[in-house]
């Protein structure tokens, strides 16, 4: 009798890169639908319009590169890439703003490295810096959120927002954007307006829920929620979000302590903007991560402290972005000197 | 479980410690572990291969034709790491030629042939039994080497050579065989562990450890009662039973120890140098058989086991059997039997046919059917997303997907530098890996490719000392040469200084002779010519000759 042969390992755990990149997704759907509830149609456009570039670039890339189309374009990752960055996006961003940092993002950020696995920035991330420093004002395009003023406008309006660039009758897009609250009090506490005043204003006041900004403590809620989901499946290293939220509740913290007029609480920083959506999902993109145990407590707890820098004392409204970008330069660096002791190695060597 | 078994002796799991990583694999040990261990009848024929152990073959001691009996050595250690081969049964030696066996490499090694003759008659045996306390570590230790023991946990060490008895505190047996199917050490351990403990007592004596421990994954409870029944018959009271957890590989040799001991083998060192010596169960249990009753190791236990097999079971084999005669013996294969694996899931070895013998390193005969066990159908995998899940799961703590990278571009500085060889290929990274890349491949390449490497910068080193040795012992020559004619020329240079003295002296002489034969002929007068004194006519006629000839001379020219 002839058997075939192989080598060994023969076993294998049931996961693989598809069920990793589709349980991210997974992950993703509950605040994904909190968004949807606080701000409107526009977040199912940047879905679909995002989703539909970033696939439609990755198989054309592919093509291009003479490499097989359908398992790469199977793995999910130009997926998860475009819902990360659609999710990023404001509301009502321009269709053709979308399109760009999505264009951006596969064909340059994930392709011209050279693919899945080779590219040393966050695709969603480059993708969401480019047209964050292109079109400034176009990423300020947020609504309301639902429960604040008239809450975001409705389907036919957010399409012809969207795709035709116009308001409807009667309004100006300036008249149904609003400012996000990080945005807000970052304003107003530069002109010397300290966190009490903008929280009891008249207009600003609004948008402020129990802790931070209507929706967000939801938002963020639930993005933690899968997060610790993807934890407890394995696909995400819990390290990661556990050196990215104490860094910045200590940071926070230590500055709220110290002048708690101008800094916001550790509350506000963890439940503000994209912190949990970056904490279980942006800074946990294996690819432009550390790879070592120790190496990816101090590239989360980097973006943290960048993070913190931008949103406090910068000149855009939330840093993760630049924040996430700037430690993947690092990772070359972190890689190195972290290398874990190997076993019977000893002490001081690697 | 361990609220029943007798703790008398056993410590508790909270004096243990951890190694990095490692991974929980589903056991299907209870597959093979209904039935107690059955003895396969005898075969007719036997192929025992020289090369079943680390090291060097062994010197063959037969020769075609000759009468053999049953644990006749056929083949003596040969060198300091090498070990005996014997016959299992008595017969004749039908032929010494190269066969396929069990190898990596798949090719074909000196095997021995015997046609057994049933008569199972043995060569004359003198069991040492309880009395090897008074024979010497070193005359014990050459019995270990005589009876051919090896490593029997897969590495076929030869027992012997790391028995050294300087500077050992700790025995450790090894019974956790922590790959999955394989339950052969567990069946040894719940049916003979009275062989085991006397055998850990031969081994505690050759080294003078001061203590044993009995190391027991905590999936085998029979076999950790069995144990400490066994402990508590002996009365010993320097060993002890501990279960481990089951994690794999916990009973890797450098996890086992420390797990146990909480110290780690340095990088490149050997357990020794921690004051640890490590042993398989099935080992200590041949080194009983060798000692008490001068049986070499012609036998072991071979679980055969997997879904492709119709009644899978532990079975006592003859070194040497076929491979096909086990299966059969064990109902033989089901339809859907697909591959054939020597060992367990994680690191053993694919056979291609089933016409091979069992050998020393066969733990298990794993047959898979269908998709159980999957074989990857391609080279082709997903690029590395660097996840680092390998790194949470590596033993050994190194970055597989670091070693993959320099790997696959052959940077084998930096595979060095990231420490390659302290990779045990124990397959965790594999399993983990979402892209399913194959990495301990990787890996043994890159390590093959480093040996080559190796070996011909050892060649080229040789042949580079050579070539210098050369051009010095010819510079050396050419000195030589120089300074044996510089002397000869010097000596010359004296000599002709002497003979130029000499020479002078005879010239000096020579010219104070003529001087004074010139101042005599000075003094004489000139001696008359015959043309003096001649008359006119005379003189005439001499002119009128000359010029006649003269005239002659000017006609003829």
């Amino acid at each position: 009798m002839l058997f075939s042969k192989a080598n060994a390992p023969y076993l294998t755990s049931s996961s693989d890169v598809q069920s990793m990149m589709l349980k991210v997704v997974y992950a993703l759907v509950p605040g994904s639908i909190a968004m949807f509830w606080f701000f409107g149609w526009g977040v199912l456009f940047n879905l679909v319009i995002a989703i539909s570039v970033c696939l439609a670039s990755e198989a054309l890339m592919l093509k291009l590169r003479q490499r097989p189309i359908a398992p790469a374009l199977g793995d999910g990752s130009a997926l998860v890439t475009a819902c990360l960055l659609a999710l990023a996006l404001p509301p009502l961003a321009p269709w053709w703003l979308t399109t760009i940092a999505s264009l951006f993002a596969i064909v340059v950020a994930k392709h011209l490295y050279g693919g899945l696995g080779f590219n040393p920035f966050n695709p969603a991330m480059v993708g969401y810096v480019v047209v964050m420093i292109s079109f400034p004002r176009e990423m300020t395009f947020w609504t309301a959120p639902m429960g604040v003023a008239d809450g975001w406008p409705g389907f036919i309006d957010t399409v012809s927002l969207v795709f035709g660039g116009t308001a409807p009758d009667g309004q100006s897009i300036d008249t149904i954007t609003m400012a996000t609250p990080i945005d807000t009090l970052k304003a107003q506490i530069n002109l010397e307006h300290d966190i009490e005043y903008v929280r009891a204003h008249r207009v600003y006041g609004e948008l402020f829920g129990t802790v931070t900004g209507v929706g967000w403590e939801w938002i963020n809620g639930l993005y933690l929620a899968g997060g610790i989901w993807l934890v407890k499946q394995g696909v995400v290293d819990k390290r990661l979000p556990l050196a990215f939220i104490i860094t910045l509740v200590l940071i926070s913290n230590f500055f709220a302590v110290v002048d708690y007029s101008s800094y916001s609480s550790a509350l506000f920083h963890t439940l503000s903007g994209g912190t949990m959506l970056a904490a279980f999902f942006i800074i946990t993109d294996p690819v432009s991560a550390s790879t070592t145990p120790r190496g990816r407590i101090i590239y989360a707890a980097g973006i943290a402290a960048l993070t913190y820098i931008i949103r406090t004392w910068g000149g855009y409204p939330d840093g993760i972005a630049f924040a996430v970008l700037l430690m993947n330069m690092a990772v070359p660096l972190l890689d190195h000197y972290t290398r874990p002791r190997t076993y019977g190695a000893p002490d001081n060597g690697a | 479980m361990s609220a029943q078994r007798k703790t008398g002796i056993a410590k508790s799991q909270d004096n243990l410690w951890t190694f990095h990583g490692g991974i929980k694999l589903p056991g299907h040990k209870d597959m093979s572990t209904q039935k107690p261990i059955s003895r396969m009848p005898p075969s007719d024929r036997y192929i025992i291969p020289l090369s079943q152990q680390m090291g060097a073959d062994g010197e063959i001691l037969v020769s075609v034709g000759d009468s053999v009996l049953k644990g006749q050595m056929l083949a003596a250690p040969h060198g300091l790491v090498s070990a005996a081969v014997h016959t299992p049964v008595s017969g004749k030696v039908a032929a010494i030629e190269p066969h396929r066996f069990p190898h990596p490499s798949g090719l074909p090694g000196t095997c021995i042939v015997i046609d057994n003759d049933h008569r199972d008659q043995w060569v004359e045996r003198a069991p040492i039994a309880d009395d090897y306390p008074n024979i010497s570590s070193h005359d014990l230790r050459n019995l270990i080497r005589d009876a051919g023991i090896v490593g029997l946990g897969g590495a076929t060490f030869p027992a012997a050579v790391k028995q050294t008895e300087v500077g050992i505190d700790t025995l450790l047996l090894n019974g956790v065989e922590c790959e999955p199917y394989i339950s052969c050490d567990d069946m040894l351990m719940r049916e003979r562990a009275d062989g085991i403990i006397k055998g850990a007592k031969i081994i505690a004596h050759i080294i003078r450890a001061k203590k044993c421990v009995i190391a027991i994954e905590d999936n085998k409870p029979q076999a950790i009662d069995a144990v400490t029944d066994a402990v508590n018959r002996d009365g010993a009271d320097d060993i002890g039973v501990q279960t481990v957890p089951t994690i794999y590989p916990s009973g890797g040799e450098r996890q086992l120890i420390k797990v146990i001991t909480g110290k780690e083998v340095p990088v490149n060192g050997l357990p020794s140098d921690i004051h640890v010596l490590c042993h398989n169960v099935a080992t200590a249990y041949a080194i009983y058989k060798a000692i008490y009753e001068a049986e070499p190791l012609i036998s072991r236990i071979v679980t055969v086991t997997g879904r492709g097999v119709n009644l899978p079971q532990n079975l006592e084999v003859d070194i040497g059997t076929s491979i096909h005669d086990c299966i059969e013996y064990c109902g033989g294969y089901r339809n859907d039997a697909r591959a054939l694996i020597m060992g367990g899931p994680m690191m053993g070895l694919t056979l291609d046919t089933d016409e091979l013998p069992v050998i020393k390193a066969t733990n298990c005969l794993l047959v898979t059917a269908g998709i159980d066990i999957s074989l990857p159908e391609s080279e082709i995998h997903m690029p590395c997303i660097r996840c680092g899940k390998c790194v949470e799961v590596c033993p050994a703590n190194l970055l597989p997907q670091q070693l993959y990278w320099f790997a696959g571009k052959k940077d084998y500085d930096r595979a060095l530098e990231y420490n390659l060889f302290d990779c045990i290929e124990c397959g965790c990274c594999v399993y983990v890996c979402p892209s399913r890349i194959p990495l301990v491949q990787y890996y043994r390449h890159a390590k093959s490719d480093i040996w080559e490497q190796e070996r011909e910068r050892k060649k080229s080193d040789i042949a580079r000392q050579r070539h210098e040795a050369r051009l010095e012992r010819l510079e050396k020559q050419k000195q030589e040469r120089e300074a044996r004619l510089k002397k000869k020329r010097e000596a010359l240079a004296k000599n002709k200084k002497g003979r130029d003295k000499e020479l002078d002296k005879k010239k000096a002489l020579i010219a104070e002779a003529l001087a004074r034969v010139n101042e005599k002929k000075s003094k004489q007068k000139t001696p008359a010519k015959n043309t003096d004194n001649l008359t006119p006519e005379q003189q005439q006629k001499i002119r009128e000759v000359d010029a006649r000839r003269a005239s002659k001379k000017q006609h003829e020219s």
